[in-house]
């Protein structure tokens, strides 16, 4: 965990306070040699396998239907045009930016839920000790062994019987008892030398106020990439929306997603205007936290 | 001394820290892992009011080959487990050389990794969708690469095996930064004296990479097989999107069987029977994929 931890968080000094120091940096230069100009080569054949794909999405929004469909392959569009945007903004049985408002909501409501009770439980288990503490923490361990797919039959149930069927809710709540983000904030909590909030302590402070002025605000990389990490796997959650929400106006993008695609099979330009709307927030959000998402990515081997 | 002064806070604060989790954790995940086996144990009918016990029966439903759940539960079992066995080697190789690339030292290297991880911060509806477009057999990119190169049109989405190269080949394209990284942060965990050492022995760049990174990256590469195979088992969104378990149902995977089952067809009795042997396959493929990469240690 260590190794991985400061692998990452060499790339920006943000968090090189929990570095080993500077001994595994200078082991890393050793590791590496020196390369020539076909490893660039290389480099940017590959990235444009990831990105060429991309960009014909995006190209393909401002193309006419007949355009995408040409054949041989047109690649610029004969004439630009909007006509993508405007059929998914019209469409009432496709509410693409309902989509859109959707799944902010539920991502957004779903990373903040995901964060305090995470964060509360990690604290607890980081530093107090209470009768059970070893249980809890037991059954959080099994709980990485158990495959998702065995929570959606009663899973189902319980939405149904709250009501929550059809609903923000569905989407929200359930996926927050994840024990991923208890152990990667517990992993970081322990990191945190104690002194500061024994300072705290003897001045008087009680364990919320320790907790939300001290632990919290030392532990900014941690929440964040947790919180990019739950809202990225929020919004590209597939198959329990899918069985979740029927209602179109209900819908976030991902089961969305293919029901446009059910309706304008290979109206192109529209299905790839309806990608595209999914795509471009998390890509934006991605070229932003970059760093956080890949932190938080391999140091993801706890994740079992 | 420091444990006692951290012990002054009241008795019972702990517990009101760790309580709305555990409300969570109790009505979301142990609850239902506790309560899915008793629905498994009832011809539990989402849409009648009476649920009687049948006893094992479910179970038995699934490994008696006269029962009509008999073949959609094992053609799911069948597609998946063809998915992980021809998935999973291109789904690490893949991931563990590009992952020795970026791991030399060159300007950019940063910048190379964020873009082959792209593909993974997208959903799989978007990928779906795009590959729909990209290997459709009429007017798809990939077709019309082929047709200009003189090459035939190939039937990406509706024709085996080449259904399942194009499930595969999107799946490798979504994934493959995730593995990277993983493996990419083992590497640069490797310690350098090693190198040097092996250098010093006279040691060429193919016996370090044999004897000092292979033996160094194999508990990385037990993670990254086990959590492999484990993603795969999950296949659902590239099928539901790309193929709709087609063509016929050589694509319909063991979730796409089992979701049928219990939320379209709603005998979620049968569903959470599936889904706990589902769950026991994957967990002997676990534990001996782990005795048997545990066996090949070096003396």
């Amino acid at each position: 965990m260590t190794t991985t931890k400061s692998i990452t968080s060499s790339r920006s000094g943000a968090d090189s306070s929990a570095e080993p120091g500077g001994r595994a940096r200078r082991r890393r230069a050793h590791s590496r040699t020196s390369v020539g100009p076909l490893t660039y080569v290389a480099m940017t054949a590959i990235s444009l396998i990831f990105v060429l794909p991309l960009l014909w999405m995006l190209l393909t929004t401002f193309k006419t239907e007949s355009d995408a469909r040409s054949i041989p392959i047109r690649v610029m569009p004969s004439e630009w045009t909007l006509r993508a945007y405007t059929v998914i903004f019209d469409d009432p049985a496709n509410p693409v930016y309902t989509w859109l408002f959707n799944s902010l909501v539920v991502a957004v409501l779903h990373m903040l839920l995901n964060l305090v009770v995470a964060a509360m439980a990690a604290y607890a288990l980081s530093r107090m000790r209470f009768a059970g503490r070893n249980l809890l923490f037991g059954v959080l361990i099994a709980t990485l062994f158990v495959p998702g797919f065995i929570f959606f039959m009663p899973n189902y149930l319980t939405m149904s019987t709250l009501g929550w069927l059809d609903s923000y809710w569905a989407l929200v709540v359930p996926g927050a008892a994840g024990a991923f983000g208890v152990f990667f904030l517990r992993q970081f909590f322990l990191s945190i030398p104690r002194e500061l909030e024994e300072s705290a302590l003897i001045d008087g402070a009680n364990s919320w106020t320790i907790f939300t002025r001290i632990v919290l605000p030392l532990s900014k990389p941690a929440l964040v990439t947790l919180a990019v990490l739950s809202f990225l796997g929020s919004w590209n959650d597939f198959v329990w929306p899918v069985f979740v929400l029927f209602s179109p106006d209900k819908m976030t993008l991902a089961p969305g997603l293919a029901t446009l695609q059910g309706a304008y099979t290979t109206d192109y330009p529209v299905v790839m205007a309806g990608a595209t709307v999914a795509a471009v927030p998390v890509l934006i959000l991605y070229v932003v936290v970059q760093r956080y998402v890949i932190e938080g990515v391999a140091n993801s081997g706890l994740k079992g | 001394m420091s444990r006692t002064a951290l012990r002054h806070h009241h008795p019972v604060t702990p517990y009101l820290f760790v309580a709305p989790y555990v409300v969570l954790l109790v009505t979301f995940l142990v609850g239902p892992a506790v309560f899915g086996i008793w629905m498994s144990l009832h011809n539990w009918d989402f849409m009648l009011p009476g649920k009687p016990w049948v006893g094992l029966q479910n179970y038995r439903d699934l490994l008696d080959s006269g029962s009509v759940i008999f073949h959609p539960f094992w053609n799911g079992m069948k597609n998946t487990f063809v998915f992980v066995l021809i998935s999973v080697p291109f789904l690490v190789v893949i991931p563990l050389l590009l992952s020795l690339l970026l791991n030399q030292k060159f300007a950019g290297r940063t910048f190379f990794r964020a873009v082959v991880f792209t593909p993974f911060v997208l959903g799989v509806a978007v990928v779906g969708l795009l590959f729909g477009y990209l290997f459709d057999p009429a007017v798809g990119l990939i077709n019309g690469i082929l047709n200009g190169v003189g090459l035939p049109k190939v039937d990406w989405l509706t024709t085996q095996p080449q259904a399942w190269i194009t499930i595969v080949i999107m799946t490798i394209w979504w994934t493959i930064g995730f593995n990277a990284v993983i493996f990419l942060a083992g590497l640069q965990g490797l310690p350098g004296e090693l190198y040097e050492a092996a250098e010093l022995d006279g040691a060429g760049r193919w016996a370090r990479f044999r004897f000092v990174t292979v033996p160094g990256l194999r508990n990385v590469f037990l993670f990254v097989v086990t959590t492999t195979i484990l993603a795969s088992a999950n296949l659902f969104g590239q099928p539901y999107i790309l193929t709709k378990g087609g063509p016929g149902d050589s694509t319909t995977t063991a979730i796409m069987a089992m979701t049928n089952e219990g939320l379209r067809g709603f005998r979620m009795g049968t569903a959470a029977a599936m889904s706990y042997m589902l769950a026991l396959a994957l967990a002997i493929i676990s534990i001996a994929n782990f005795l048997i990469m545990r066996e090949r240690k070096p003396s």
